[in-house]
């Protein structure tokens, strides 16, 4: 079975990000990138089920302009097998994205497509579910445990009141949370064998993928800070506030 | 307009995420109309019916729709969706597996966890951990949309007196089925609606010691929420995890206890009305957002705390 993942390019998730001057964006001018977290998690779980002897080969997806190279290189390092990187010049909107991402599900025919559920810069949790919906598979959303039991796989996902388990008809496509797995760190000989792997540069045109605006990014600001308060001496005074001060006990 | 709002639901009772939503649905303006997806489910319709705005009930009560399966269900919403011009979820973990894959069979985008309403395609929504906020405009003629709950009031549970039709297709994909659930079950309010709640983090040390927080939420009629890293070392449950990729609470009393206020954390908490930190590192930057800090072991200050509410 082969396992395609997808993975982003984001701001690293120690830096605090600012807004631009004039509000049209964020500044991510000289800003430390890195892959997205929850895409870490998804590789490394691709690499477990090859380690496992479940996945034949590991191949990874990017969209996104030529500095995306960097996080498939680092997913290669990590032990994919080999690198698709779909360019444009923008990193596109998630419906965009799934519908890249579908026709390279239609070309390589993976029996699991494993994802992040957010990525941490527009958090927006759409482009698993997206393409689960354009390719007609099952979807494992949130996922803390993945088990491949011959044509199925059994999906743990983390919900709102506690853990679900699901059963997936296979090919299927998954999304990680944060429990899935811990991601390794790639080796310095790793890290040199993976400039040597495959890494393919395609275009949404030569996937016949014609992109579409859906939204339009119309201002971004920095949100109202909160006024740092006081720090009282004992338990007595912290009671006294909350009773008589901000009254909320 | 008109909108068609998904109803987050356990078959019993309508979740208090969806009258969020329904005060979303308000602001937008239009006929509203809920659907109702579930088995057995036919009192959450009637409740459904009931609250403040509802015009419509759209009531699918069937074992395909039972555990909330998303294939099953965006098939059903996309068979229902013609004339709408908005489609709405409150934005827990129902809406956000299932809202996209509507999106995507209806070639769509989806605004996610709209915090604010600027007019019927014009929404706010917080971007990189909250650390700005987008507006954004949708282009499509078909509005797919999920709601942050604890950026909108809850809309009146009585007020309207709705018809309830019901769908009487069954929508089964057969690709996915549900196994088994792992409910975490508290007597504590539920975190998306307390009105106060205290969170411990890896400064708890264990999980045992999490009982040190339930006597002080015991005295405050609190619900327990956690920082990612208690939850990863297993101290308690993943459904505590607070965050911007655990759940986004607004409660009027939020007390951080051995938490240090990473901005994942602050992502799902800094709307709250009053912040109280008790951490022993005073430089933790928690302390930059809390209105009361307390720079204490918490292992003294919790039972002194406990005893003196
Ligand atoms: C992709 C991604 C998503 C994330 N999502 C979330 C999320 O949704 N929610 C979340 O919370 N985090 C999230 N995180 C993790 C986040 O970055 C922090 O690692 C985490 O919040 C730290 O938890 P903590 O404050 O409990 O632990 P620490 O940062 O280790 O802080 C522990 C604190 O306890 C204090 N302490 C220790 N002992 C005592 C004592 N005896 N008395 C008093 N104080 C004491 C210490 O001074 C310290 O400040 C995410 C991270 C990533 C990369």
């Amino acid at each position: 079975m082969k396992v395609l993942v997808s993975v982003k390019r984001v701001i690293d998730y120690n830096v605090k990000v600012r807004v631009k001057a004039d509000n049209t964006d964020v500044d991510l001018a000289n800003v430390k990138m890195a892959l997205n977290p929850f895409c870490e998690i998804a590789v490394e779980e691709a690499i477990r089920l090859k380690e496992a002897g479940i996945a034949s080969e590991v191949v990874v997806a990017s969209i996104g302009p030529k500095a995306v190279q960097e996080q498939l290189r680092t997913a290669l390092a990590l032990g994919a097998d080999r690198a698709i990187q779909i360019e444009c010049d923008d990193l596109p909107e998630p419906l965009n994205v799934a519908k890249l991402l579908a026709r390279v599900v239609e070309a390589e025919q993976p029996g699991l497509t494993i994802l992040g559920k957010q990525s941490i810069d527009v958090d927006n949790n759409q482009t698993g579910q997206m393409l689960a919906a354009l390719t007609g598979r099952p979807q494992g959303t949130f996922a803390s445990e993945v088990k491949v039991e011959g044509e199925k796989a059994m999906v743990t996902r983390e919900v709102d009141c506690g853990l679900k388990t699901v059963e997936l008809v296979l090919p299927a496509i998954v999304t990680t949370d944060l429990r899935l797995n811990e991601p390794r760190y790639a080796k310095l000989p790793d890290i040199m064998k993976a400039k040597r792997k495959p890494l393919e540069v395609k275009t949404p045109a030569d996937l016949s993928v014609e992109l579409k605006q859906h939204s339009r990014l119309l201002k971004v600001e920095t949100p109202a800070s909160r006024q740092a308060g006081i720090k009282v001496d004992s338990v007595d005074a912290l009671v006294d506030k909350l009773k008589n001060e901000a009254k909320v006990i | 307009m008109s909108i068609l709002l998904i109803a987050e639901h356990d078959n019993q009772t309508l979740n208090p995420g969806t009258l969020n939503a329904l005060t979303a649905a308000q602001q937008i303006g239009g006929d509203i109309t809920v659907l109702v997806a579930g088995s057995g489910c036919a009192a959450v319709a009637d409740d459904a019916a009931k609250a403040a705005g509802v015009s419509n009930v759209l009531l699918a009560d069937n074992p395909v729709y039972d555990k909330a399966l998303a294939e099953n269900l965006a098939a059903l919403v996309v068979e229902q969706a013609a004339g709408f011009s908005h489609i709405l979820a409150p934005a827990g973990t129902t809406g956000k597996d299932l809202m996209p894959r509507v999106a995507a069979l209806l070639d769509v985008g989806q605004i996610s966890e709209i915090t604010a309403v600027e007019s019927a395609d014009t929404f706010k929504r917080p971007i990189y951990a909250g650390n700005a906020i987008a507006t954004v405009q949708s282009l499509d003629e078909v509005k797919v949309i999920t709601v942050r709950a604890s950026a909108f009031d809850a809309a009146a549970t009585e007020g309207s007196s709705a018809i309830v039709n019901a769908i009487t297709t069954a929508c089964d994909a057969g690709t996915s089925a549900f196994v088994s659930e792992e409910m975490a079950k508290s007597d504590r309010p539920d975190l998306a609606s307390a009105r106060v709640i205290i969170s411990g983090g890896r400064g708890m040390g264990t999980g045992e010691n999490f009982a040190l927080l339930d006597s002080v939420a015991d005295k405050l009629g609190a619900a327990i929420g956690a920082s990612r890293a208690a939850v990863d070392a297993g101290f308690v449950s993943n459904d505590l995890q607070v965050g911007q990729t655990g759940k986004i609470v607004a409660p009027e009393l939020y007390i951080a206890v051995g938490i240090s206020g990473a901005i994942q954390h602050l992502a799902g908490m800094k709307e709250s009305k009053v912040i109280v930190a008790i951490n022993k590192d005073e430089e933790a930057p928690i302390f930059q957002i809390a209105d009361y800090g307390l720079v204490a072991d918490l292992f003294q200050a919790l039972p002194e705390l406990a005893e003196k509410l």
